[in-house]
């Protein structure tokens, strides 16, 4: 009964984003005032009903209902309660639901927060979204319903995928589908200005803060999928350029790049085609973002949900609404105007010279994610474009990024002079240059690209300060700017720092056996058999100490997930500031020892430090007073209408 | 407008791209066996352990061969496909048992029922090596020759056996 419930609030769901989608734009073109009127109320009814649909698979999952395919798919009765919960979103129909339901969030905050907006403005966007949305729920409705009966009912579930019982895996798919979806609000600030023809610095004011909260939900979502694949692949990596993370990468750095643009449209009426195209561009990303990691064109370590024919619905999808926009602006383009001039050396130029840095580093990574597509696609065989195609062009890029980073923000609007730059810079660049020379050398070994980046972190951080101190009682959007610039030091240092240092060493070992590595001294003091609830592991215990005093104990464990027949890796990680120690248990000989991977990485946990940072930097942004005192007048506009 | 153009220029390209992708199966490796003789083996039966099958047996025939596992789950998906096979009298099936107990094996089929015409017994992997078996399910279809015409790795599904399968036993089997 409740899954039929849900089923019907999807279709109701529908109904109403049919009626967003046609009578708000209709209303805004021809300006009938009770057309454009439905636009809130629209979109907060959908989103009502996509949550109640929601809550009725929730529902489904936490009582058990394998009558339901998609239940039986993934969970099962011995499931932990809050991974059955987090089941519901662990394969393809729930994911959809997700995203439905993130745009019905986004949809919802639109209309409460856009009481200073001009009427036709809400209307246009709330009706470019309520597309959107229709798509989706179509999508949904017709090629993967989670509502799906099958009779008979299965007698217990086939289990979700244990790579995804995990703690991580719980959150990280809501932050990124927030950020993901959190950018169809900046492309439907982008089609409504299209569609008005006004692409002024009011429009920049008004998307700004949601394209900037969008970024930090994005920015947290990669973050928790790195640090997922981190502990739970159990190799310890974090990043492997493998196509389902470029995925989320790719409209990452076209949002870095959108939310700099913005910056220029609203303070100087710059840039305004470039950001309307970065916009679309944006959301564009995101959207083939789900088509690759839905269709299966790609193989990844985790694509999840394969299907060709899904495929095809949101190829389609993607070609109608990015197509449409990319149409709409090709028409409109002429009509939009340049904007205020700038000097080769000012504000404007460091800005522009970091959106083609930007721009480019996600067009190589976009080139490496397609290149074994187009290969195939032309019949040349199969190929795959690894880590070392990436690293290599990404690098070169983003150093000078990360050192215009230190210059962009100092630098004068309009017109700025290079000896006035170098007298507020010469500290920070005598700072960092000794820094980089010396700092490698406490780590005992130099390497003059370490150096090099350690030098960028600590000039990224010196001009932070400096900026601060020029501006020390600046806004938030200020001191968020300066936070998220800091936080992209910490996650260089890092990311350099674990390169560079660490170390590893995979051996076989009996219990009673040792071990060390980098200072530290690991003994397997024997391996137990232990059961979970629907698993069954052999555990390691593995005593770590230093120059004879005791550190910790360690468990990694070998899991057998008994539903899916899965073995899994559970590696045991104890962190710490300035490194984490990570034992991995491989499998067993037959004369009782144990293949075991023993990893020292200095610094890693800066990585995603850094990346909290960076969102810390975009809420502090987001919140910026200019933002917000149109809240009290929305409510006393709300009274005399 | 000549630069917006372009960008529309750029995104039709990327969309044929991706559509020209969803036609094609990024697992579909090219396996080096294909047109090769079928590499030979002799190995007792799952149900006779004392009788013996060898790939010489069907020399002349067009048949199939279908690696599985009673510990696979994949091949408990694609079994229903198997059976329909089977009985549709395409081609002779034959089963590798790969890698599997007897003890195991038996009370799978039992469960789920014996498509094949026979199965043969390959409990430590030594002939899924010369087949060079990344993963259980796999599917071979051998010609009259004896010659490795066609493999499909992981579990067969309708569409499969439509498009690929059929119409080359069928076109073998009419003396190509």
């Amino acid at each position: 009964m409740i899954p039929e419930l849900g089923q019907i609030a999807l279709a109701l769901a529908l109904a109403v984003a049919i009626i967003q989608a046609v009578l708000p734009l209709a209303g805004a073109a021809n300006g009938n005032r009770a057309w454009i009127a439905v636009a809130r109320p629209a979109a907060q009814t959908q989103a009502l009903l996509v949550a109640f649909a929601f809550g009725c698979l929730t529902y489904a999952f936490v009582n058990n209902d394998f009558s339901v395919a998609y239940v039986a798919d993934h969970s099962n009765s011995a499931l932990p309660l809050h991974y059955r919960v987090s089941g519901v979103w662990g394969g393809h129909e729930g994911s959809l639901l997700l995203w439905t339901l993130m745009l019905g969030v986004w949809m919802t905050a639109v209309s409460w927060f856009s009481g200073h907006l001009p009427e036709e403005m809400t209307a246009r966007v709330l009706g470019v979204m309520g597309i959107v949305s229709l798509g989706f729920l179509a999508f949904m409705l017709f090629t993967s319903n989670p509502f799906d009966r099958q009779f008979p009912p299965a007698i217990d579930g086939r289990d979700l995928n244990p790579l995804l019982q995990d703690p991580g895996m719980v959150i990280h798919p809501p932050m990124l589908y927030m950020g993901y979806v959190g950018f169809s609000v900046a492309f439907a600030f982008a089609v409504a200005a299209l569609l008005s023809g006004k692409l002024d610095a009011a429009w920049a004011r008004w998307s700004r803060p949601w394209t900037t909260v969008a970024w930090m939900f994005l920015t947290l979502g990669i973050a928790l999928g790195s640090g997922w694949a981190y502990y739970e692949l159990g190799w310890g990596g974090w990043w492997f350029w493998d196509p389902v993370e470029n995925a989320s990468f790719m409209p990452w750095l076209i949002g870095t790049a959108l939310i700099h643009s913005l910056a220029v449209t609203e303070k100087r009426g710059g840039f305004r085609s470039w950001t309307v195209l970065l916009a679309i561009i944006a959301f564009g990303l995101s959207l083939l973002g789900t088509f690759l990691v839905r269709s299966g064109v790609l193989t990844s370590v985790h694509a999840f949900a394969v299907d060709p024919k899904r495929g095809i619905f949101i190829l389609g999808l993607f070609t109608v609404l990015i197509g449409g926009a990319l149409a709409l602006y090709a028409w409109r383009t002429s009509r939009i105007g340049l904007g205020g001039e700038f000097a080769p050396v000012s504000r404007e130029s460091f800005l522009l010279a970091n959106n083609v840095l930007l721009v480019a580093a996600a067009g190589a990574v976009f080139l490496g994610t397609l290149y074994p597509l187009l290969i195939d696609a032309l019949g040349a065989g199969k190929i795959s474009v690894g880590p070392p195609y990436f690293e290599s062009v990404f690098v070169p890029l983003m150093a000078p990024a990360l050192f215009l980073m230190g210059v962009g923000p100092l630098a004068r609007w309009k017109h700025t002079t290079i000896p006035e730059l170098a007298v507020l810079l010469r500290w920070a660049l005598a700072v960092s240059l000794a820094v980089g020379l010396l700092l490698p050398l406490a780590f005992g070994q130099w390497h003059a690209l370490t150096g090099f980046a350690l030098a960028l972190a600590v000039w990224i951080v010196a001009t932070a300060l400096i900026s601060l101190k020029k501006r020390p009682r600046g806004s938030r959007a200020h001191l968020g700017m300066v936070t998220a610039h800091i936080g992209v030091a910490v996650f260089v240092v890092g990311v350099t720092l674990v390169k560079t240092y660490e170390s590893d060493k995979d051996l076989k070992m009996k219990p009673g056996d040792t071990v060390s590595l980098a200072g530290y001294l690991f003994r397997l003091d024997q391996v137990t058999n232990v059961k979970g609830p629907n698993y069954v592991a052999a555990r390691a215990k593995v005593l770590v100490t230093r120059n004879g005093e005791a550190i910790t104990v360690m468990y990694p464990e070998k899991r057998l997930y008994v539903v899916q027949n899965m073995p899994m890796t559970e590696a045991a990680i104890d962190p710490g500031p300035t490194r984490d120690l990570y034992v991995s248990l491989g499998d067993p000989f037959d004369d009782g020892s144990w293949l075991v991977k023993v990893q020292h990485k200095p610094f890693i946990d800066w990585i995603w430090v850094g990346c909290l940072i960076m969102a810390l930097g975009g809420l502090l942004a987001a919140s910026d007073r200019r933002y917000r005192v149109v809240l009290p007048r929305r409510r006393g506009a709300e009274v005399t209408a | 407008m000549k630069r917006a153009l372009w960008t529309l220029g750029i995104f039709v390209a990327l969309v044929a791209l991706l559509a020209v992708g969803l036609r094609l199966d990024p697992r579909e490796v090219p396996s080096p066996l294909i047109g090769k003789p079928a590499p030979p083996f002799e190995l007792p039966l799952l149900t006779e352990p004392d009788k013996r099958f060898s790939q010489k047996d069907m020399l002349g025939k067009v048949w199939i061969m279908n690696v599985w596992a009673s510990w696979c789950p994949p091949c408990l998906v694609e079994h229903p496909v198997v059976t329909r096979i089977a009985q549709s009298g395409l081609a002779p099936v034959v089963g590798l048992n790969y890698k599997d107990a007897r003890d195991d094996a038996l009370p799978w089929l039992k469960r789920n029922g014996n498509p094949y015409q026979l199965i043969v017994f390959d409990a430590n992997g030594r002939i899924g090596i010369d087949y060079g078996v990344y993963g259980v399910p796999e599917t071979y279809v051998i010609d009259r020759k004896g010659v490795i015409r066609y493999k499909h790795i992981g579990p067969l599904n309708a569409d499969v056996v439509k498009q690929k399968v059929e119409p080359l036993v069928q076109q073998l089997n009419s003396g190509g």
